[in-house]
């Protein structure tokens, strides 16, 4: 699926990245703690979350996240599209919840980027 | 483990407390140098993982730290020094969830108690060790199966 169908899909606000709206997603992640998609996100995917912050961004980059979904109508602050537009890391915004937003794109084929989770950390 | 050869790249970087908006500046620069030495990308998302929440962490709890890095043929070194308050119990503070963290570090997506479970997780080697009042000191290793 192209961004354009995503769009499309979540009926979505393009923040950065109208010039790279050909890009190619299979899969997805979904959440708001940024640790979280550090440990369980995977390259190449759509990040979708309704935080904001510049931390959405860097999480992004450093996991080469294909683009990010702001959900439930949120629009970031202007220093996390300056960093986005930086890192060339497209960001769409979306009114539709993160529930909603993930099993609209879920129905059209979009994978979540890991199942489940059977070997979680080892408590110490 | 190739510890005794020399590396084909070093760096020091310094972070400072309480700088939210850098936050993540110094592992995004160590990430696009391990891409550009040709490292594999696993090894390159695990190295910038572990340098992005050591960077958070010093940023969160330390009023400075350095981040250092060193690339040889077989691993990738990244050590992190900070001035800070030290960790009173390191074995509570290794537990996923335990956290002492500010509303202002949760508002970041951080502070769940999950950085030092996600640093040891994605390190080959991990070593922590601090002192109250004057800081903690991380020392992360990831292998490189194949060599550079």
């Amino acid at each position: 699926m192209t961004l354009n169908e995503v769009i499309e899909i979540l009926d979505a606000d393009v923040l950065v990245g109208q010039d790279q709206l050909e890009m190619e997603v299979k899969t997805a992640f979904g959440a708001d703690l940024m640790s979280d998609v550090l440990a369980f996100a995977k390259s190449g995917s759509l990040l979708l979350t309704g935080l904001t912050n510049p931390q959405v961004i860097r999480t992004s980059d450093i996991l080469d996240i294909a683009a990010i979904i702001m959900v439930r109508g949120k629009k970031p602050a202007p220093e996390t599209i300056r960093l986005a537009e930086e890192l060339r890391i497209p960001v769409l915004s979306t009114k539709y919840i993160l529930f909603e937003t993930a099993g609209r794109l879920y129905e059209k084929g979009i994978k979540g980027c890991v199942e489940r989770v059977d070997n979680n950390f080892a408590r110490s | 483990m190739h510890v005794h050869e020399k590396p084909t790249f070093e760096s020091n970087y310094t972070v400072q407390g309480g700088n939210f908006d850098e936050a993540g500046k110094v592992a995004s620069q160590i990430k696009v140098i391990l891409k550009k030495l040709g490292l594999q990308t696993d090894v390159v998302r695990k190295a910038a993982l572990v340098a992005y929440e050591s960077e958070i962490n010093i940023v969160s709890y330390a009023r400075k730290g350095t981040i250092s890095i060193s690339v040889t043929p077989g691993q990738v070194k990244i050590e992190t020094t900070d001035e800070g308050q030290g960790i009173p119990d390191i074995n509570l503070a290794m537990q996923e969830g335990y956290s002492t963290a500010t509303s202002k570090i949760r508002e970041m997506g951080f502070g769940a108690g999950m950085g030092l479970c996600n640093i040891k997780k994605f390190s080959d080697y991990f070593q922590i060790t601090s002192e109250i009042g004057k800081g903690t000191h991380l020392k992360m290793i990831i292998n490189i199966e194949n060599g550079v």
